[in-house]
């Protein structure tokens, strides 16, 4: 085990690497120097330009220096000091910016994936063993739904039929007391007021996906002979249920994790801009839009290896949870 | 192939049926049988059909040109098609025209059916001109009305008529996953082809290429590489380029069908066969190994198609993707991004039904090709 998960981490940095690659051309690929860029629009806003800060810019991203120098500079302040550089657009130190709102983005994925859980696992079991009942099909027919319209589209929709028809605005994440207050708990309590309606909308997708695939695991975990011998012993059907053939089935749902994490996080970033959330996806959309590259490149970096990590997590605890897969082969394929 | 054992217990065809027919039928006859008797899947493939036909004519079908303003009926809401009116009774279809009202309350202006003045629709009625295909220089539209104007789902801020954006909107949302996947459907077969069937240090490159790509949230990556197309590009390159970029990850899913299947045929008795005949590797991949997953391929291109179309829809709605004046759903969904608007003009959210139902229809052709692909499987 220890083995296992020790080479599962190693088996990180290479990916680091490559994704830090991918990141920093996402930073150099808008035309441009970007630092030409910012002085235009330093130019433009009538702000007098400050030879000296200027200079320092230069200095601290090595923009004077080719293009490979840049980037080691650009990983050497992320690996040795955690610093991602200083996005332009709000002059302020990058891990400043995205700090509280990756934190908050971060949050509402993880309620999003035990939603999703909380939810798709009872239906999902519910479907399975009254197959073909009315609820079954009820569920069967929103899980189509679920999966088929896009998160952003179902977040317009929502925030249209409730604006409408009750006059409430649901998009951010706090009312507007404490929009700006220090976290004291009663802001906490008031996010967790607000929270679900994004949460729920980012979930949904997620949520009709595993209820599609928890019924058709445990279905074929009932047909198995052992079902029919434990219920010909008498065992009470609850017992027999959720003693064997719902573990078993929930089984490959953990691995799901993995996968399900780079939509969870795509699903968070588009419906935070339409409903306009203090998390990462308003913040990352205004940096595209601004061509603040450091900025976008270091969400696109930052979001990648949490998935990364995510991944990880989820074959470990797949590894922990099921003893018959070998820690040995996991890694591999 | 499979053996013609499996055949006989298949519960699949229809009672009437010979049985001889069936030890005869192709394989693609079989899987049309199959098909076939998915009923939703059929209705979702006829529903398909019919949003191609728009792509299609869409100049034909459109009332009117979609740049065209309405200087006097800005924001106007969709009229509805009438028959029937009192007084004179049944009657060709007509829409009531309509007059702006200042509302003293809410102080806006708003639009208000003019029950005296009736718009008779026309079918092939002459309006706008236009270039079906920038070839054919024409003036006939499916309907119309001489009388005045026509707005089927109202129009947008400038006046615009929504029903005809919507048409030609079609051209770019539903060819840009034809194309995308076009595009990813040849770096997936030939990726996942070098790594099913030659194996080795390419398969594992490849793969570890595909779970890194996989392993990346695709939204935040299409936005960042989007962003950085130049505003000011022509629109058609500003397609292509946006196509490509939602192949990058489009691929792998492809890639992944192709290698698994060709992983497993090459063991199969009819390869080995093949081979001992003298058969070239070419020969083999491209006349025994193609031929055998062609329908599980289609499958996945089924299915991989909304994922594109709703990629290319949610970057032009955040105004990453296409720019107006092109004009696409995800470009039309732009005027739905302020709550207030859409409450007052709700008829912006139109075109996110078409995504909607597009997606839908696609997903259940899909499953019910998924279920057909497999004619000799139980």
């Amino acid at each position: 085990m220890t083995f296992f998960i020790v080479r599962r981490l190693l088996l990180i940095i290479p990916l680091f690497f490559i994704l830090s690659i991918v990141s920093f051309v996402i930073i150099q690929l808008p035309p441009g120097d970007y630092l030409t860029v910012y002085i235009e629009q330093l130019r433009r806003s009538g702000a007098l330009v400050d030879e000296a800060s200027i200079a320092r810019l230069v200095k601290e991203y090595g923009l004077d220096q080719p293009i490979y120098k840049q980037y080691f500079i650009w990983m050497k302040n992320i690996i040795t000091q955690g610093n991602f550089g200083r996005s332009l657009q709000w002059n302020k130190p990058i891990n400043e910016l995205i700090g509280e709102r990756l934190s908050l983005s971060v949050l509402l994925s993880v309620l999003s994936i035990i939603l999703t859980w909380f939810i798709g696992i009872p239906i999902g079991i519910y479907s399975a063993i009254r197959q073909y009942s009315a609820f079954d099909y009820i569920f069967t027919f929103f899980g189509f739904i679920g999966l088929s319209i896009p998160s952003f589209l179902l977040a317009l929709i929502i925030i249209w039929l409730v604006y409408s028809r009750f006059g409430l605005m649901i998009t951010g994440l706090f009312s507007q007391a404490y929009a700006d207050a220090p976290w004291t708990l009663a802001k906490v309590i008031d996010m967790f007021k607000h929270v679900w309606v994004p949460v729920l909308i980012i979930g949904m997708s997620g949520t009709a996906g595993l209820i599609r695939t928890m019924r058709a695991n445990l279905l074929d975990e009932l047909r198995k002979q052992y079902v029919i011998v434990a219920r010909a012993k008498g065992l009470p059907e609850r017992k027999l249920l959720f003693k064997y053939p719902v573990r078993i089935a929930i089984n490959p749902m953990i691995s799901t994790i993995g996968w399900m994490l780079p939509s969870i996080f795509s699903g968070e970033t588009i419906v935070s801009i339409v409903l306009n959330l203090p998390t990462m996806g308003p913040l990352f959309m205004q940096a595209l839009l601004a061509q603040d590259m450091y900025l976008a490149g270091s969400f696109v970096l930052i979001i990648s290896f949490l998935t990364l990590l995510g991944t990880l997590i989820s074959d470990i605890l797949l590894a922990w949870i099921d003893p018959r897969i070998r820690y040995e082969n996991v890694g591999g394929s | 192939m499979a053996d013609h054992k499996d055949l006989s217990d298949t519960d699949y065809i229809n009672e009437k049926e010979e049985i001889e027919e069936i030890w005869l039928a192709s394989q693609w006859k079989l899987i049309w049988w199959k098909f076939r008797r998915h009923k939703l899947a059929i209705f979702s493939l006829c529903v398909i059909i019919l949003l191609y036909i728009l792509v299609l004519f869409c100049e034909f079908i459109a009332p009117y040109e979609p740049w065209r303003r309405f200087e006097d009926y800005k924001n106007a809401p969709p009229q509805i098609i009438n028959i029937y009116s009192k007084g004179s009774g049944l009657q060709r279809p007509f829409v009531y025209g309509m007059k702006q009202e200042f509302n003293m309350e809410t102080f806006r202006r708003t639009f208000v059916k003019d029950t005296t003045e009736k718009y008779y629709l026309h079918f092939f009625v002459r309006g706008d001109p236009y270039k079906l295909w920038g070839l054919f220089p024409g003036n006939i539209h499916l309907f119309g009305s001489e009388e005045g104007p026509v707005f089927l789902f109202g129009t947008d801020e400038l006046g615009r008529d929504l029903f005809s954006r919507v048409v030609y909107g079609a051209r770019i949302s539903l060819t840009i996953g034809l194309v995308g996947v076009f595009i990813s459907f040849l770096l997936g077969i030939i990726l996942g082809g070098i790594s099913g069937y030659l194996g080795g240090t390419f398969d594992e490159i490849i793969q570890r290429t595909i779970d890194f790509l996989m392993s990346i949230p695709s939204i935040p990556l299409w936005m960042a590489l989007s962003a950085a197309v130049p505003r000011d590009w022509p629109v058609t390159r500003t397609y292509f380029t946006i196509t490509i970029i939602l192949s990058i990850i489009g691929w792998c899913g492809l890639a992944r069908v192709v290698r698994g299947k060709l992983l497993s045929l090459r063991e199969e008795d009819f390869t080995m066969a093949a081979r001992l005949a003298g058969a070239s590797e070419w020969r083999i991949i491209t006349r025994h190994l193609l031929p055998s997953f062609t329908s599980h391929l289609i499958v996945s291109i089924t299915l991989s198609i909304p994922g594109m179309i709703l990629g290319e829809t949610s970057l032009s709605f955040l105004g990453l993707g296409l720019q107006p004046p092109a004009i696409s759903w995800g470009v039309l969904l732009q005027d739905a991004q302020q709550v207030i608007a859409v409450a007052h003009y709700p008829w912006r959210l139109i075109p996110a039904l078409f995504v909607i139902i597009t997606v839908l229809t696609f997903n259940f052709l899909g499953d019910g090709l998924r279920d057909a692909a497999d004619p000799y499987a139980r």
